[in-house]
């Protein structure tokens, strides 16, 4: 198939971006999305010029590398799949594609495509851990948890962390990430004796790092490879007014 | 953003079971009126600084979150695209400005009746409080009087761009609350798969209820339904002078 694509090209933070426009023929429609930019890589290279950064790892949807905006939705336009994992018999032979990196302002683009998305990983060492010195792994039964809530943590852990909530968010807003990752803790015997700090602390590491404000569009659900659902974001709400009211009271600090 | 949100919503229920009672007739609506009118100062005026604090403290935070959303995201995207988000939710602060200066007009024209040409203080005279089909009477025998919230609602709405106004205004309120009804229960913690699909009803429903209730209102007047032929004469004989100078 033949592709026209435009591509967001940025040198680094510093500087403004713009979108160029490729032409590729000859695109087998069985390739994946990353490969069909290996070829344009090549060539690229084979003429000389400065091939496109875009960030991968794993290809097979589970690291949470990949982070491209296809034609204005995060992963494009397949539910529940990964950029790495979309394939071109989605597109049209002839189709013109426009692929952006994720935007927002916690995510500055290092280059091209690549975005530093390390506001995450400031949100988790707020409270996305147990304190407690866990050893080595204990018996699996050893703490019995019922099905319902192991599921349900594990449905929130399902999140590989790849932001494409933030992008897709027309607020910018990183309530699913952060949600799934307090619910995931919050909801086992483990992390239950943390809840409150957790979720205060880790609400307060988003708010700081500059993410917009959830006005529960749903987007940043419908676009997640993981599925995550805004379940999560309630039961943050939930956990947070819960804290929040209860430090209120205390003598203690959270 | 809701906690003020749902004292909006409830007051907008009551309000509008109010207004309904102009359906059971001058007597009702106009009654009705004096029990508000009659509460002690303190309360009546409690009341509507909480509901205005509301009104303040809901744009202001709505304000904050825009801002901050802004902010947010410096560079937008080339190519724009939604997924799934309703129309009503993306259109929150358009329908929002546009009901503020609605409450702004609404509360000139209704309550504090200082719109040019509308101020229905002496164009109307006050009538007599009849209370469960009894006239109701001072210690002195005479009637006690009150204002004629009736003939005022009618005469308003009998001005087609008021009525036009009027229904735009809750349509658009209808929009916002189809979003921000089930956004509310969101917000607070209160909804789960489960319940998502039925409070996305209840929102859609609670929307329609309140559009098509205060809409009634305005439509009846324009085709007729709502008319005053209670009008004491003297009020009848102003009516036609009135619509004179509200038409010009
Ligand atoms: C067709 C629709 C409506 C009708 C016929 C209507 C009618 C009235 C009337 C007659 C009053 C004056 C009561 C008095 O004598 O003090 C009033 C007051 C008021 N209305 Fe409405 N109304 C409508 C819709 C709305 C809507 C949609 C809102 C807001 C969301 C609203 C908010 C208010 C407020 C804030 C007041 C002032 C209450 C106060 O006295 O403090 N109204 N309305
Ligand atoms: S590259 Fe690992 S999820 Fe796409």
């Amino acid at each position: 198939m033949k592709l026209t694509l435009k591509v967001w090209r940025q040198k680094n933070a510093q500087t403004k971006g713009r979108l160029e426009t490729y032409v590729l023929d000859s695109v087998s429609k069985d390739s994946s999305f990353l490969e069909m930019l290996d070829i344009l890589n090549e060539q690229l290279i084979a003429d000389g010029e400065v091939p496109i950064a875009f960030d991968h790892d794993c290809r097979e949807g589970i690291c949470g590398a990949c982070s491209l905006t296809i034609n204005g939705i995060p992963h494009g336009p397949d539910r529940a799949t990964t950029a790495c994992q979309l394939h071109m018999r989605r597109f049209k032979d002839g189709e013109t594609i426009t692929i952006e990196p994720w935007r927002a302002k916690p995510f500055p683009v290092i280059k091209d495509l690549v975005t530093d998305r390390s506001a995450f990983d400031d949100i988790m060492q707020a409270g996305g851990f147990i304190t407690a010195r866990t050893g080595s792994a204990i018996d699996a039964n050893e703490i019995a948890i019922p099905k319902d809530d192991s599921d349900y943590a594990m449905d929130a852990a399902a999140c590989i962390g790849c932001g494409a909530c933030v992008a897709a968010c027309k607020n910018a807003s990183a309530m699913l990430f952060t949600s799934a990752k307090v619910a995931h803790l919050n909801s086992l015997p483990q992390g239950k004796p943390e809840k409150d700090r957790r979720v205060l602390a880790m609400v307060g590491a988003m708010d700081e790092a500059g993410f917009g404000s959830c006005t529960n569009y749903g987007e940043c659900s419908a676009v997640c490879p993981k599925e995550i659902s805004l379940d999560m974001i309630a039961q943050m709400n939930r956990d947070y007014l819960t804290a929040k009211v209860k430090t209120f009271f205390s003598q203690k600090s959270a | 953003m809701a906690l003020t949100g749902l004292v909006l919503v409830l007051f907008v229920l009551g309000h509008m079971g109010g207004n309904l009672l102009i359906f059971a007739g001058q007597d009702a609506i106009n009654a009705y009126a004096y029990q508000l009118h009659s509460l002690p100062a303190p309360v009546l005026w409690g009341i509507r600084a909480f509901l205005l604090v509301c009104v303040g403290l809901h744009i202001w935070m709505a304000v904050l979150l825009t801002l901050a959303s802004r902010k947010a995201r410096p560079e937008d995207y080339r190519q724009k695209a939604t997924v799934q988000a309703t129309y009503a939710s993306r259109t929150m602060r358009m329908s929002g400005v546009i009901l503020l200066s609605f409450i702004i007009f609404h509360i000139a024209h209704y309550t504090a009746r200082i719109i040019p040409g509308k101020e229905y203080n002496t164009q109307l005279t006050e009538v007599p409080l009849v209370q469960g089909g009894e006239t109701m009477l001072k210690q002195s025998g005479d009637p006690i009087m009150t204002f004629d919230v009736y003939t005022m609602m009618v005469a308003g709405f009998q001005v087609w761009w008021v009525s036009l106004f009027y229904i735009i205004a809750v349509g658009l309120l209808c929009l916002h609350l189809t979003h921000g009804v089930t956004s509310m229960f969101q917000t607070i913690g209160l909804r789960n798969k489960r319940w998502e699909n039925r409070l996305n009803r209840l929102a859609l429903a609670y929307g329609w209820i309140i559009f098509l209730g205060f809409a009634a209102i305005p439509t009846a007047v324009l085709i007729g339904i709502l008319d005053a032929p209670a009008l004491t004469a003297s009020v009848a004989a102003e009516i036609p002078t009135q619509i004179a100078t509200l038409e010009k």
